[in-house]
């Protein structure tokens, strides 16, 4: 394997870390939006909202280093992806917009319930872009020499829309296991029962996913589906229903931390899963993470940025969590 | 052909629109962190309860403009992607690491101690407050120097090869970082950001003692220290300014002359020499087609001091490039004598806060405040006047000399963009005219001894380290 290519290996890693480092952190941010509409108006709302606020804006950075990273690590395949998106990439920032300034507009106005619904509609729409943007590349994007091949609509089919909707239910699931971990009764009672709805809806969207995405193309179909590959990849559908079991006794027994730990599980799971369908393509069978590698001087001087900032940011940012943990109410952290 | 030239009409404008949208917020926050630093660090040193009061006053404030700053910063971050993917895809090896470089250490940095900025007074204590405040402030910084780079690396591009895939590749990233007019260009910027912040607390200042000398009230101390510190930072920095933005010409005139010609409105050159030398245009008409100047105002021969400091000086005209290489007159023309007109007017405004200061009537002018409250938003309109010179002076090239805009944009129809610009422009007015209304709102607020912090639902109510208002006072009763 030539250096650039052991390069190029280590940055879709980092890109991918990236991304799941969003996924983690912002994605229970989105999931709180979503569940607005079902939390109690005042008290209840204002108590999810004071669980991410001093975060959110942080957790939100991990959508700029992964798309910055592909930019950088990868500029062919950035190049081709963000057009062929190009609408749910669209929906998806202007959706941001609306949840980011939510977050202070929320505290100014006296009509709250303009910045409620833009908090929740701006975070729906993020993530059902999110999720129609993963769909739309796993099953495929034309290209045309160094370009993007197709229209503007072409991200449009069943299966990205069922892809956006797993997204939704997913960070759903995500945002009310975060609220069982740090809230209190009420709402915490609400977020148990939230967390059953999202939870079996995430786990039907996740086998749904995983029926339809073998049958994109027949390379999907044969790395779960042809020995000897079968063997290595075959645990992680098997880990997908213990993690699902574990999960259903966490919220029987109401335990607190667990049922978010186990959400994560299922995401990292999923990723995984998605993974090794990709693996090492960017767009599927036609652009790989060795063809559309930046320069080796390039990757080479981000990989020293990125070992020598990346540990600093995880400590500050736990830093930043630590101040902040705990338990909150509606009149503040106690 | 029409539709590809109307796509790329249309990408250009919607990235003009959402970079000058965009760059509003970050002028501001660059600028208001700095003065936050600053106010937290003067009420630890000395104690005073003022500081602490202007220090929540403007950090409220600061909360919504960063909002704003962080979502409209991240679509341009997606834009060069769905809009540019050509230049992405060529310029990428060189200008997408110094944009990585950004977000690992400046974005992270900004938003992982905002939130104990915003809340963390009395959860962590003052020092480490502080500190997170001037992490903030810092991050501020490091941001526009990167992006600073990267945009002065497409001005004057330097340190690159060119590979067998038509990209840009580094052959040397102290040359990239550090290229021709990176310095002058990140000096400029950051005092034209400070000048901005300054011009916005002068303006707040300004206000509140123009609605007390009416209501025959006396200013609170924090109002009278707010304009005081503004004009200050006016009185010094504008004067500053100047000086940077003369450089920065120069550094344009050696690198740039053809933007040089279109900024001054020169279509023909003037061969130097004891009768050759070029006026200074004051104002005119440019047109394009005819390549010539309409009802001009021009001081004979100026124009060769001031670019080359030398009254027999030859400068080069549009006419010294080929047609397809010039920039259009009218915007860089126009918008370069806003921007400096503004700054005229600033500095103005510098001296005549000086010499009231010193008569001892700083906060008894009313002609002065008046002057400040006008000047008030007259940072932004310059910043986005002096970016929109430099950036339409670049044109026909994205990256300068080497990459042509029209060869830049993505292959995407013209509906496409034009549905999605229409979406930025209808959104972008709505959600930040709001922002801008609840800014206001609270600039409306005299600063008081009690001042709340931002307040986040009810969160300070218990947990603020001032005594707990019923009801949140800083909520703004109609929008």
């Amino acid at each position: 394997m030539a250096p650039n290519d052991t390069l190029s290996l280590i940055w879709a890693g980092i890109i991918a870390l990236a991304v799941f480092g969003y996924i983690v952190m912002d994605g229970f941010d989105l999931g709180i939006g979503i569940l607005f509409p079902w939390l109690a108006k005042g008290d209840q709302r204002n108590t999810a909202i004071n669980t991410i606020a001093p975060v959110w804006d942080g957790n939100e950075t991990w959508l700029i280093l992964g798309g910055g990273g592909l930019f950088a690590a990868f500029p062919l395949a950035y190049a081709i992806i963000m057009p062929a998106v190009y609408t749910p990439l669209i929906a998806m920032l202007l959706g941001l917009v609306f949840r980011g300034v939510a977050f202070e507009y929320r505290a100014r106005t006296t009509r709250l319930w303009i910045w409620d619904a833009a908090f929740a509609f701006g975070s729906f729409m993020a993530a059902f872009s999110q999720g129609v943007i993963l769909g739309a590349i796993l099953q495929g994007v034309p290209v045309s020499g160094r370009n993007y091949g197709g229209g503007w609509w072409d991200w449009l089919s069943p299966f990205s829309l069922l892809t956006g909707l797993s997204v939704v239910a997913g960070y759903a699931l995500l945002g009310a296991c975060w609220l069982i971990y740090r809230t209190e009764h009420p709402l915490q009672d609400r977020a148990f029962t939230l967390a059953r709805v999202t939870g079996l809806a995430t786990l039907a969207a996740i086998g749904a996913v995983s029926l339809a995405t073998p049958f994109l193309n027949h390379d999907y179909f044969s790395r779960w589906f042809a020995l000897p590959g079968m063997i290595f990849v075959a645990p992680v559908p098997i880990l997908v229903v213990v993690t699902a079991l574990l999960f259903a006794r966490a919220l029987h027994r109401r335990a607190e931390v667990q049922p978010f730990l186990l959400a994560l599980c299922l995401f990292f799971l999923s990723f995984t899963g998605l993974g090794i369908c990709m693996f090492p393509w960017l767009i599927p069978g036609k652009i790989s993470i060795y063809s559309a590698a930046t320069a080796e001087n390039s990757q080479i001087f981000m990989l020293v940025g990125v070992g020598l900032m990346l540990p600093i940011i995880i400590g500050y940012t736990a830093y930043a969590y630590w101040v902040f943990r705990g338990k909150v109410g509606h009149d503040g952290y106690h | 052909m029409f539709d590809a030239l109307s796509a790329l009409t249309l990408a250009r404008m919607q990235f003009a629109f959402t970079v000058s949208f965009h760059f509003i917020f970050p002028s501001f926050s660059i600028g208001l962190a700095s003065y936050l630093m600053v106010l937290e660090g003067l009420w630890l040193k000395t104690g005073r309860d003022v500081y602490l009061q202007l220090f929540q006053y403007w950090l409220k404030i600061f909360a919504i403009a960063f909002g704003m700053g962080v979502v409209s910063g991240i679509v341009m971050a997606y834009q060069f992607g769905s809009n540019w993917a050509v230049f992405s895809d060529k310029a990428g090896p060189v200008i997408g690491p110094l944009m990585a470089y950004e977000v690992l250490t400046a974005f992270f940095l900004e938003a992982g101690f905002l939130g104990v900025m915003l809340f963390g007074l009395n959860k962590v204590g003052k020092q480490l407050h502080f500190l997170a405040t001037c992490m903030v402030a810092t991050g501020t910084a490091i941001s526009a120097f990167w992006i600073i780079a990267v945009n002065s690396w497409m001005q004057t591009p330097q340190g690159y090869a060119i590979n067998g895939k038509g990209q840009f590749y580094t052959t040397s990233w102290l040359e990239v970082i550090f290229n021709p007019s990176m310095p002058y260009r990140l000096v400029h910027v950051l005092l034209a950001a400070y000048l901005t912040t300054a011009l916005v607390v002068g303006a707040a200042g300004a206000w509140h003692l123009l609605k007390d000398r009416k209501a025959r009230a006396t200013p609170s101390e924090g109002t009278r220290i707010m304009f005081s510190m503004a004009m200050w930072m006016a009185a010094i920095v504008a004067p500053l300014q100047l000086v940077a933005g003369h450089a920065h010409g120069e550094n344009t005139m050696a690198y740039q002359p053809a933007k040089i010609a279109a900024m001054e409105g020169h279509y023909r050159s003037f061969p130097g020499g004891p009768d050759g030398g070029a006026p200074l245009i004051l104002f005119g008409l440019p047109d394009d087609a005819a390549q010539t100047m309409h009802y001009k105002v021009e001081v004979p021969r100026i124009g060769s001091v001031i670019l080359k400091g030398d009254i027999e000086a030859p400068i080069s005209g549009l006419d010294a490039f080929p047609p397809e290489n010039r920039a259009p007159v009218a915007i860089t023309f126009w918008s370069f004598r806003i921007m400096v007109g503004l700054g005229m007017l600033m500095l103005a405004m510098g001296a005549w806060s000086l010499w009231a200061r010193l008569r001892g009537s700083l906060h008894d002018s009313p002609w002065l405040h008046r002057l400040a409250l006008v000047m008030g938003p007259s940072g932004f309109v310059a910043v986005l006047a002096g970016w929109t010179t430099t950036e339409v002076g670049r044109q026909p090239f994205t990256v300068f000399g080497l990459l042509r805009t029209a060869d830049s944009a993505s292959p995407l129809a013209a509906p496409a963009v034009a549905a999605s610009l229409l979406a930025f422009v209808i959104v972008y007015f709505a959600v930040f005219g709001v922002g801008t209304w609840f800014i206001l709102k609270l600039m409306g607020h005299e600063p008081h001894p009690g001042e709340s912090g931002p307040t986040r639902g009810d969160v300070t109510r218990t947990a603020g380290i001032t005594p707990a208002p019923q009801i949140n006072p800083d909520a703004v009763l109609a929008e």
